[in-house]
């Protein structure tokens, strides 16, 4: 935690000097990093030299080592490789060759990926049998065809080296079947007593095949006792409690067209987010056509629904509920309530009064994080607006036991600390490490005689246990899972268990049960079989091949009955919440982390190196502070101060973060892990050691003291920037509603492309297809799904921490962020996503300074890259204006581990070191279709080729396709007022061009949140 | 002043100006033809395998077609190699106890593959596809060669870069008629150029030489 790098660099910002600089600006300026608007010596060595500090290697004395044995063994092997014949190959063919395999195409099989225990479906892709790529299910409600960058990383958690391998009892290799002569006397002892020792422990579950067993075991042992612990849950019990019976809520943004979200980040965040942003993005495409909605944020801490919102304020956490409760007084007439102040009042006029105008077509939703209040607030208002029903819809409980997690948890602890829990049995949940710290569950845990635990990794929690059993990963298993709407997906197995004593989480329950040795196929289809009645075998094999079982709404034990609309609430009294704390004292929040999550997904190379959505962050967590409080504690970047919050403490980086609220400090959980592996250990800080279960998502008391230590963070914000000094270069084109109305062509003009023939080379004409790409602005939200579908479609490498902090992250496609606003002011800030490839230019400046002709243009327009040909002088890169392009300074590609080879796209050369690389468009999959079509005799249909970064996006904000075909979908994009060329006066005439930004904001509301706006005092 | 070279160094110079071109010039071209030669290429080499099986047997003598045993050389990039149960469908019966079959009839006891011996192997950043090439009137001899008199499999082409460019870039040299594409006894006919134009027009043949075509 200590420890300070040399290598990378510790920022230090003057936000005086960003304030002068600001106010010499006219109209609206967007900017990267406080570091950009500083012009800092670290943010223009990034931007003038495209791969900064590669002589780094020769200073650092491990690194230099490291140098000079590379350069020695590519010395002796570059006079080598003239000399190689390839070695003879052998050809190991079936025996018996398996019905529907054809060498050479993949397979693709359909289940799901589970988020928070819901399912999210997804297709598969197979390649003889490997699982290499997760694709949406279009048949899907929750997902539509998309996935979220967690959901892209499953096939790469299947794969990772550091999963458990073995069964084991005290860290000591053991069957199974010693395993189950421990259960079999267990059970011994329990059977008479009820089962009165006996706790089972497992995250949400939404399996009704889980959920019958674990029925059947207590139905047989009746004083056991089922917990439930997700450490990023909660959300199902404040809706239950807001409702007053356990149930289930669903949204409907495509009838929305106000929408309040009380920190509610729906387009990232649930089990129905990729729908969610589905439905609420469609509503802002072709603006001009169809009207647009509105979207108010309040929130805390910076979410991606905030950052696309209309209007956005940031709010203390304690100043939520009085946010809502005035609100809700206002929309239902109820006795005023003492309101908030200031920004936040004319916020609630204005709110209340565009709810009220779209009664029944509006929708307030509260985040997953907020307090009990809060969602109660958020229903009344819904109901007072008469959006039950419409846009707010209640159903059955999808959860089969909805219960509040972490009361749950407590009282296992409890149970556990009083002695009265004799067998325990983990089922893939990791609390020693995720447990908040004042429930002391280690210690309480330790008290357990013996100690069962099921997990994809020898965890925290699996180091506590007598017994740990490695999990089977669920594209290894069978099983079932429910959707947000109660949609079920059974779950396939892609691949046999990799490791022979790996089991399902159904495995080990049978495991208690009359009979154990079950396999996992037979329990979930004997079940199904329960509930599929006549006709299964049809039916089953249906429900397998689309993903989802049609026609299935029942719950075990749970009649399906309609679900009561909750008793209309009076109007809110005035019955105010406790006062927020002054101005000035801290309040603090936690919150997962936006990548790894709680944690699970630690040891994923793939999701630590994404740059978290909104930090820009990579590989570590920090104390999320706003400028103005930085400033006011005198607090700088990457500086490590000590939080102290109910008496526990722990150290933490600082990291100014423009929007977060005031006097708040977000911290994310997942961080600090010891038993994640390789990948996940060592990263960041652990914020569960300050996080109390009473207030396990905010609280305030917060006290932060300096210390002089300094934690360098690998954030990569200010990588790749585009050189905006010379002269303004209009990235980011945001314009209202209104003023598209008027101007429509403004956003073209903000930038005169030159004309077409205005170029010393010979004019190329493109005959055949000519391929293109269009991204829109308005229905991106900065997810980043898109960087991890590339990641796993092109056999990109992970480079590492330390790599990324130089600025050589291997991303072939990254989502910049930009914010407009005044950094000391958080309610003025907006934030800005714009995804980038490779641009593909029709006159691509790479291209003219490769001495060896390893960057060239294809007879359709892509600009492609021979690896073979290149010899690594970088002249390419160090002339593309975009910055896409990247190189391998090292072999940052995994040769060696076994496991990690089968991952790979077998469709994508694996890059070796001194090579370039970039974003191809896909150009296998271009490839491939073309022969498809071919083959059937037919050209190649519109939509046919979906790139990777196209296939994943959940809002359909990238489409490709054939800009020499006006008819196809990438031409009529591109035919909108709004389609600008980034960087066009350059004459570079890329492919791949923006569709503008277009806000629809409250006119009543102009001002701080207004993106048209420059800062309100 | 008496001349510091002697008349002859004017020959000499000349000779070995001429010569040293001669000689680099002569050593590039020897280097070039190694490397296509079947030395570097592995063109023209017979294979051992654990099974010999015979190519000039099966489809010269007995007129197999190609697509018995190479299943989805019309549907996938890769041609197939057949499994064990292919050769069983007909050795169970035929020459079911000859010694030279045991590895097949040992393979299709146990379970385990036969290990055969690549003999066309492409480097793993050229991406070929086989339908592909079929489809479009791309004959199975045109790149394996007279596989029905070769009793070993060997490799006919050099399966140089050079090699799929020549017919890439003019394809109407090579093409010929669809139905003919699996025979082995077809050669082309005298106005093949004029044909293979034809071809090339009614298959809807482009001339694609672009690096993606083949590298990705």
């Amino acid at each position: 935690m200590s420890e300070s790098r040399s290598e990378v660099p510790v920022v230090r910002v003057d936000l005086s000097g960003v304030r002068r600089r600001l106010d010499g600006t006219q109209g609206r300026t967007y900017w990267k990093s406080l570091e950009e608007l500083a012009q800092t010596p670290e943010f223009l060595e990034f931007l003038h030299r495209e791969f900064p500090s590669q002589a780094s290697e020769l200073t650092d004395p491990k690194g230099r080592r490291e140098f000079l044995t590379l350069m020695g063994a590519s010395l002796a092997l570059a006079g080598l490789t003239g000399c190689t014949k390839q070695p003879e190959e052998k050809i190991v063919p079936y025996v018996q060759a398996p019905e529907q395999v054809v060498p050479g195409k993949p397979l693709f099989f359909a289940t799901a990926v589970l988020d928070g225990g819901y399912a999210k479906g997804i297709l598969v892709e197979s390649h003889l049998g490997r699982p290499t790529k997760i694709e949406g299910n279009p048949d899907h409600p929750a997902s539509l065809g998309a996935t979220d960058a967690c959901g892209q990383a499953w096939v790469l958690g299947l794969y990772d080296p550091d999963r458990s391998q073995t069964l084991s009892y005290r860290g000591e290799i053991r069957a199974w079947s010693d395993f189950m002569a421990a259960m079999r006397d267990a059970l011994g002892v329990q059977r008479p007593r009820q089962g009165v020792g006996l706790r089972i422990l497992t995250e949400t579950v939404t399996s009704p095949t889980l959920a019958a067993q674990l029925r059947e075991l207590l139905a047989d042992l009746p004083a056991a006792k089922w917990h439930q612990w997700e450490p990023t849950g909660g959300a199902v019990a404040a809706v239950g409690q807001a409702i007053g019976h356990p149930g289930s809520v669903q949204y409907h943004f495509d009838r929305a067209e106000v929408i309040l979200s009380l920190e509610a980040d729906f387009v990232v965040d649930g089990p129905a987010s990729l729908r969610y942003a589905r439905e609420y993005t469609a509503r802002r495409k072709r603006p001009g056509e169809q009207p647009m909605n509105r979207l108010y944020a309040v929130e805390s801490t910076p979410t991606l629904t905030g950052a696309i919102a209309d209007h956005r304020l940031p709010l203390r956490p304690s100043e939520m509920e009085g946010f809502a409760r005035a609100v809700a007084g206002a929309v239902g007439g109820g006795a005023a309530s003492p309101g908030p102040e200031g920004v936040a009042a004319a916020w609630v006029t204005a709110v209340a009064k565009d709810l009220k105008a779209h009664a029944g077509r509006s929708l307030v939703m509260a985040g997953d994080y907020q307090p009990p209040a809060v969602h109660a607030l958020a229903h009344e208002i819904n109901q007072w607006l008469g959006n039950v029903g419409q846009t707010v819809v209640y159903g059955a409980p999808v959860e089969a036991q909805p219960v509040d997690t972490m009361a749950s948890l407590a009282e296992l602890a409890a149970d556990m600390k009083a002695g009265r829990v004799e067998v325990l049995l983990v089922l893939g949940s990791n609390p020693v490490y995720s447990a908040p710290a004042d429930l002391e569950f280690t210690s309480a845990m330790d008290r357990v005689k013996l100690r069962v635990h099921l997990g994809l990794y020898e965890d925290e929690t699996a180091v506590h246990s007598h017994w740990h059993i490695p999990q089977a990963h669920p594209l290894e298993a069978w099983s079932d899972a429910r959707a947000y709407d109660g949609t079920a997906t059974i779950m396939q197995p892609l691949i046999a268990p990799l490791y022979d004593s790996a089991r399902s989480a159904h495995e080990v329950l049978a495991a208690l049960s009359s009979r154990p040795d079950r396999k996992g196929h037979d329990i979930v289809k004997d079940f199904w079989r329960t509930q599929l009645g006549g006709d299964f075998e049809p039916r089953w094999r249906r429900s397998l091949h689309d993903g989802l079982v049609a026609g299935w709404t029942g719950t075990v034990g749970v009649a399906a009955a309609a679900v009561p609309a909750p008793a209309l609430a009076p109007p809110p009294t005035a019955a105010s919440p406790a006062r927020p704390p002054a101005a000035g004292a801290l309040e603090i929040l936690f919150r997962p982390d936006p990548t790894i999550q709680d944690g699970r997904y630690s040891n994923l190379g793939w999701l630590q190196e994404l740059p978290k959505p909104i930090t820009k962050l990579t590989w570590d967590n920090a104390a999320l502070i706003s400028p103005a409080t930085a400033q006011r504690l005198g607090l700088e970047n990457s500086q490590v101060v000590e939080l102290r919050y109910r008496g526990r403490t722990v150290k933490a980086p600082v990291w100014t973060l423009p929007g977060q609220a005031d006097d708040t400090v977000t911290v994310h959980l997942g961080y600090g892990r010891t038993g994640a592996g390789r990948v996940g250990n060592g990263a960041g800080f652990d914020a569960n050691l300050i996080r109390t279960s009473d207030a396990p998502w905010s609280g305030a008391g917060l006290e932060l003291a300096k210390t002089s230590e300094t934690r360098a963070l690998a954030c990569a914000q200010d990588h790749w920037s585009i050189d905006q000094n010379a002269e303004p270069r209009h990235l980011i084109r945001s314009v209202t509603v209104d003023e598209y109305a008027k101007e429509p062509e403004a956003i073209k003009e903000q930038a005169e492309d030159p004309p077409r023939d205005l170029t010393l080379y010979p004019s190329v004409k493109y005959a055949g297809h000519a391929w293109g790409m269009s991204i829109d602005l308005n229905s991106c939200v900065g997810c980043s799904a898109c960087v991890v579908a590339c990641v796993a479609e092109n056999n990109i490498p992970v480079v590492g921490r330390e790599q990324v902090a130089k600025g050589r992250e291997m991303h072939w496609i990254r989502v910049d962020r930009y914010f407009s606003g005044r950094p000391e002011h958080s309610e003025t800030i907006r934030a800005h996503f714009q995804p980038l490839p490779c641009m593909h230019c029709e006159n691509a400046p790479c291209e003219q300074v490769c001495p060896v002709a390893a960057t060239v243009h294809s007879d359709e327009g892509l600009n492609e890259q021979v690896y073979n040909r290149c010899i690594g002088t970088r002249y390419c890169s160090n002339n593309c204006p975009y910055k896409v392009r990247r190189f391998n300074f090292l072999l940052y590609q995994d040769w060696n581990t076994e496991s990690l080879k089968l991952q790979r796209n077998p469709d994508v050369s694996v890059r070796s070191r001194g090579v370039m690389e970039k974003c191809t468009y896909c150009v296998q999959r271009i490839e491939q279709a073309r022969i498809t079509a071919h083959n059937e005799g037919r050209g190649i249909r519109d939509g046919e080729i979906q790139t990777a970064c196209q296939s994943v996006c959940p809002t359909q904000a990238i489409v490709f396709g054939d800009v020499n075909d006006p008819a196809s979908a990438v031409s009529r994009l591109k035919a909108e007022h709004r389609d600008y060329a980034l960087v066009g006066e350059l004459n570079t005439r890329p492919r791949t061009t923006y569709l503008a930004e277009v806000k629809n904001p409250n006119p009543e509301l102009a001002g701080p949140a207004g993106p048209g706006s420059e800062h309100h005092g | 002043m008496p001349q510091t070279f002697h008349r002859s160094t004017n020959t000499l110079s000349k000779v070995s100006i001429f010569g040293a071109l001669f000689l680099v010039l002569g050593s590039l071209f020897a280097i070039a033809e190694i490397n296509r030669s079947g030395y570097v290429t592995q063109a023209g080499i017979a294979r051992e395998q654990p099974v010999p099986f015979s190519h000039q047997h099966h489809v010269g003598g007995m007129g197999v077609d190609c697509r018995y045993c190479h299943t989805t050389v019309e549907t996938s990039a890769t041609a197939g190699l057949p499994p064990t149960k292919t050769c069983m469908n007909c050795h169970s019966q035929i020459w079911s106890q000859s010694p030279t079959l045991e590895p097949v009839r040992a393979s299709f006891r146990s379970g385990r593959s036969i290990e055969w011996t690549r003999v066309h192997d492409l480097p793993d950043f050229a991406y070929f596809n086989h339908s592909a090439h079929v489809s479009k009137g791309v004959g199975c001899t045109t790149c394996h060669g007279p596989v029905d008199r070769m009793p070993l499999m060997w490799q006919y082409s050099s399966l140089q870069m050079e090699w799929c460019l020549d017919c890439h870039r003019a394809p109407e040299r090579y093409v010929r008629p669809k139905e003919e594409v699996f025979s082995v006894s077809w050669q082309p006919p005298a106005d093949q150029l004029e044909q293979g134009r034809a071809l090339v027009q009614a298959y809807g043949i482009q001339t694609r030489t672009s690096c993606s075509t083949c590298h990705r």
